[in-house]
């Protein structure tokens, strides 16, 4: 099982994804922005950070990427793709999910331990949770509020595209709490909280975020048996 | 075009007179350049003197108190460091094959003109220092000092300030793990805006910062030179007859650079790839005074000289003269010394990155720094008398007259708390004061997460962080100072802050290795200021000797205050610490094992010289400061380190301002779990809650360790006393007949300060 | 009430990251010929009558943007 990692230039938290895919025994391949070769890898982690510095929109300059468009066509043919803080960013800019992050309310960068719930368990980053589970992961961003057209919103809610919701508090007032959403067949997966940094209590605040890894292990071998 | 002064131009018009007095050289000083030069200096020359002897970059009033560093640095001291004083950063061996180097750099005025951008650039040139010892930097941590939390100014500058550390340090991908933030009425109009940066590396791939080789290629990489920081010699601007107007209007141009940490990510992870293939013989971050301070400090530290092509810097701005383009203080620009056959190497890992990268010159064995503009000679000079041989002052030093008047204002008499409800006032009053109150509005605005080796963050009492994934092996570190201590007696003071950064490291498990520092002082032609900087530095030397760890290094920032007020006189002293294995690190927070008991280590003597008490509750400072005993230090230091490796402490922290009743708020709400305290009967208990005596920590043993432990504590001759057990059923911390505190009311209380204050 | 437009960019001499970002990406992105990009803000204002041109030049100044490192221009586009 191979999960690729993505460094943009600006890209931060590709030795933690990479990190986050060995924790769970899975290979780490590094991808690299200018390539357009996805190396054979079973799913893509799209990392958190300031890609080309997040200076035009955040994302906006990373979509444009060779290797984004590999990544865009891979994962219209149903590979898993997880975007984290920046990566999701990167996924709204792409086009492979809906929606856009904003300034968050208290116009800072916040850096805390925030709960989620797990409210649809059945992507392929998402299996291996129970059905309204509650996990601790960390937050850190400046641009997270989640917003979409109100008719997405009610789509997404409606098809149960909402993967993470805040609980105990939102963080940065992301419309229904949302902190992460899905694609419609639900391989592609976009959150602003991190859970490659929740991987181990010594350096996380909890290991709940090891559950989106192992989820998508049992999610590849699916797809090479079906 | 402006009219370029060179070399010959020098011979044929010896006496012209030069603007030196504005450029900020002193007559003698002005004299020595011609002397050294057995003519009158080019304008470039001038320019790079100017600013090589400027008390910023020549430490020409401090260096000769730098004795005492020498004096008290032992064999076995200096066994541990692989670079010292005068390298960009010191580095330390930590075991395993790892050095570790760390350094904190003051960036004080600029973050006063503007916030944001002051403290930015703060957090990225210490980020160099340390890339320029071969070494990935790691983590970052900022001892931040303003006025008074309410004066309208500190809502400008902190807020902006913040913003600044965090948009710079979380955008290049480094961890903050600590720091401090510090209210005082003299910061107003002068804040502190201290940056430290931890890094490491291999041993085998220390570099340091020489030009050796001759035939070796100068390479300058990173960002574009521009008119960032050139507003000192704009005077010579004008001097030039010049017709165009770019030059014509750079008195105008403000001091102030602007930051740019997606270039310097890049430039790092360019860095770690050069290092990695050996591309690099010797490299030099720029800084304050960027290529005159680079290249002569380069040139210096090699063997030969160095002749650098200047008009091949690549430029942003138009027009610029040679003095411009040397005294430039752009940011994310570094220097490197290159074997010729390794040039095209090196600038293939700089494409890759997207980093620009230049051939400026090359290695010489002339002796002399040689710089050319479009083929005639700019600057000639010995490059020593640059970089190395500036000017050496011996300053008058005068004990202030109103030390003692200071000293005899002894806080005893101030009236104190005494029954249980003003006890309980005070309490409250003092968690909830900007000094001791939560300083999660300010440390939340820092990602302490990114790359994965966060073990501790603030607010423990020292930050961590794992540097071997395999084995474990970590370091922590700390940096304090109490202003208000070292101004009622320098020697005494400084050596607080080093005890309380020593124990702040011990206290998380480490062992405390090496220190650094950046004094912060006011104006060295102030003799009484003087007075104070050579106390502390003889307070911090002798107080380093006898905890037998080095002095790695240190910053001096003088000018220090406004109008004629100096501020508090502050040497911030950083402690690095090793752990062989990050996961034996000791908490702050109680109630992580079932049944712990409290104890208190060490003593509590009634002192208030400059507490936290005095200063919120009367406005006064006055006295003595607590005492300080360093063997006790280093037994304490023993007893935890000791304790982590057995498991015998589940939580410690650190007792200093505020006393044992902030340790035990701060212990229970980071825990969030309550407790009951029994003081003791005979002493009194407003000492025992708010004393801010050294030496002491408060730390959860649990039940099944606890005679182990004491009987360690009771064997070695370190004073413990059982203080209370902790109550994870209560959500309270009550000290028994003084009062019962909800867990929810102390947070109310501690926690909302900030945010009321700079929301 | 008047619509008053001030747009704050960063001084000619001061590096101006978010600009070089956008200009090193055009070309990746196809675009050619486009030498330099410097990024403002833009803000719009609706005002009162009363509030007379000196008054928003104090806003400007000392509010909208830091003198040190950017110039504004103040422009009233309906009144």
């Amino acid at each position: 099982m191979k999960i690729g990692v993505i460094t943009f230039p600006g890209t931060l938290d590709d030795v933690d994804a990479a990190r986050a895919a060995r924790a769970v025994e899975a290979e780490a391949v590094p991808l690299w922005h200018a390539d357009d070769d996805l190396r054979g890898v079973d799913a893509v982690v799209v990392p958190g950070g300031f890609s080309y510095g997040d200076y035009l929109r955040a994302g906006a300059i990373a979509r444009f990427a060779p290797i984004m468009q590999s990544v865009v066509d891979a994962a219209r043919r149903g590979m898993p793709v997880l975007g984290i803080c920046n990566g999701f960013q990167i996924l709204c800019e792409a086009g492979l999910l809906p929606g856009v992050m904003l300034r968050n309310v208290g116009l800072h960068f916040v850096c805390k331990d925030q709960w989620l719930r797990v409210e649809n368990t059945e992507t392929a980053w998402t299996t291996r949770f129970e059905p309204g589970a509650e996990i601790l992961i960390p937050i850190k961003n400046i641009d997270g509020r989640y917003t979409a057209s109100a008719e997405t919103v009610r789509e997404l809610e409606a098809e149960g595209r909402v993967v993470f919701r805040y609980v105990e508090g939102n963080p940065n007032g992301s419309i229904n709490d949302i902190a992460g959403i899905c694609s419609p067949d639900g391989r592609v997966v976009g959150l602003m909280p991190h859970p490659e940094h929740a991987i181990d209590a010594l350096t996380g605040p909890s290991d709940d975020g090891l559950g989106v890894f192992y989820s998508v292990l049992d999610a590849t071998r699916s797809l090479v048996t079906a | 075009m402006t009219e370029i002064d060179t070399v010959d131009k020098a011979a044929t018009d010896p006496d012209r007179p030069q603007p030196y007095a504005e450029l900020g050289l002193k007559d003698d000083e002005y004299a020595r350049i011609r002397e050294i030069l057995g003519r009158r200096p080019t304008e470039a020359e001038l320019a790079m003197y100017s600013v090589m002897w400027s008390e910023h970059c020549s430490y020409k009033s401090s260096k000769v108190h730098w004795r005492h560093w020498k004096e008290n640095t032992t064999p076995e001291m200096q066994a541990k460091l692989l670079a010292g004083i005068g390298e960009n950063a010191g580095v330390v061996d930590i075991g395993d094959g790892w050095a570790v180097t760390f350094k904190v750099e003051s960036h004080n005025h600029p973050s006063y003109v503007e916030p944001y951008q002051g403290a930015a650039t703060g957090v990225g040139g210490i980020v160099r220092d340390i890339l320029a010892m071969g070494a990935r930097p790691l983590a970052v941590m900022d001892p931040l000092r303003f006025g008074a939390a309410d004066h309208p100014d500190t809502k400008r500058v902190l807020p902006g300030v913040v913003a600044g550390i965090g948009g710079y340090g979380n955008c290049l991908g480094l961890p903050n793990i600590g720091g401090e933030v510090v209210f005082d009425p003299s910061y107003q109009g002068n804040p502190l805006v201290n940056a430290m940066c931890i890094g490491a590396m291999r041993v085998e791939d220390l570099q340091l910062a020489k030009a050796s080789g001759v035939g070796n290629k100068v390479i300058l990489f990173g960002a574009r030179t521009g008119l960032d920081g050139i507003g000192g010699v704009s005077v010579l601007a004008s001097e030039s007859f010049s017709d165009d107007e770019d030059v014509a209007s750079r008195k105008k141009l403000p001091s102030v650079q602007v930051g740019d940490p997606f270039t310097e990510k890049v430039l790092i992870e360019c860095c770690m790839e050069l290092f990695a293939q050996r591309l690099v013989v010797g490299i030099q971050d720029l800084g304050g005074a960027g290529l005159s301070c680079a290249t002569s400090e380069l040139a210096s530290a090699g063997e030969g000289g160095m002749h650098i092509e200047l008009d091949k810097v690549p430029l942003r701005a138009k027009g610029m003269t040679p003095a411009e383009v040397l005294s430039s203080e752009s940011q994310e620009r570094m220097c490197a010394i290159v074997r010729p056959e390794d040039v095209d190497a090196f600038m293939r890992v700089c494409q890759k990155w997207d980093v620009l990268a230049t051939v400026i010159g090359e290695v010489t064995d002339t002796g002399r720094l040689v710089i050319t503009w479009h083929g005639e000679t700019v600057v000639d000079v010995p490059p020593r008398t640059v970089a190395h041989e500036g000017p050496e002052y011996h300053r008058p030093i005068a004990r202030p007259a109103d030390q003692d008047e200071l000293q005899a204002d002894d806080p005893a008499k101030l009236p104190r708390p005494s029954t249980p409800e003003e006890l309980r006032e005070t309490l409250l009053r003092l968690i909830s004061s900007p000094n001791l109150a939560s300083k999660e509005w300010v440390t939340s605005q820092y990602d302490r997460y990114v790359r994965g080796n966060t073990v501790l963050a603030q607010p423990s009492d020292s930050g961590m962080i794992r540097i071997d994934e395999e084995t474990g092996r970590g370091v922590a570190a700390s940096t304090d100072c109490n202003g208000r201590y070292v101004k009622l007696d320098p020697y005494v003071g400084t050596q607080l802050a080093l005890a309380e950064a020593y124990r702040n490291v011990a206290t998380t498990g480490a062992t405390p290795l090496a220190v650094t520092n950046c004094l912060n002082f006011g104006s060295p032609e102030d003799p009484g200021v003087m007075w104070q900087f050579e106390q502390a530095v003889k307070g911090l030397a002798e107080g380093c000797r006898e905890l037998g760890i080095p002095v790695t290094g240190g910053n001096v920032s003088f000018y220090n205050q406004t109008g004629s007020t100096a501020i508090l006189p502050t040497p911030v002293v950083g402690v690095l610490g090793v752990i062989d294995d990050v996961r034996r690190r000791i908490p702050t927070g109680i109630g992580a094992e079932p049944g712990e008991t409290l104890i208190l280590l060490g003593e509590t003597s009634d002192e208030f010289g400059g507490s936290e008490w005095a200063h919120v509750v009367h406005g006064h400072l006055g006295g003595r400061p607590p005492q300080v005993d360093l063997a006790r230090e280093k037994l304490l230091a023993e007893i935890l380190v000791a304790g982590s490796r057995d498991g015998m402490l589940s939580a410690a922290h650190d007792l200093s301002e505020g006393g044992l009743a902030q340790a035990l708020v701060e212990a229970a709400l980071i825990g969030q779990t309550g407790a009951r305290i029994i003081l003791d009967e005979d002493q009194d208990p407003f000492v025992q809650l708010f004393s801010e005596s050294a030496g002491r920590v408060l730390v959860a043993v649990p039940r099944t360790e606890e005679l182990r432990f004491t009987e360690m504590c009771t064997a070695r001759g370190l004073p413990w006393r059982r203080i209370g057990v902790v109550d994870p059923e209560s959500n309270a911390l009550e000290i028994q007949d003084v009062a019962t505190f909800p867990l929810d009311e102390l947070r109310q209380a501690w926690e909302g300060t900030l945010p009321a204050l700079f929301d | 009430m008047a619509r008053v437009v001030v747009d704050v960019i960063p001084k000619p001499e001061i590096l101006d990251p978010q600009g070089q970002a956008i200009v090193k990406a055009l070309p990746r992105l196809g675009f050619t010929g486009v030498r330099d990009v410097r990024q403002g803000k833009h803000f719009e204002l609706e005002v009162d009558d009363e509030v007379d041109d000196a008054t928003l030049e104090k806003i400007a100044e000392g509010f909208l943007s830091n003198p040190v490192i950017e110039d504004y221009v103040v422009r009233r586009v309906e009144s």
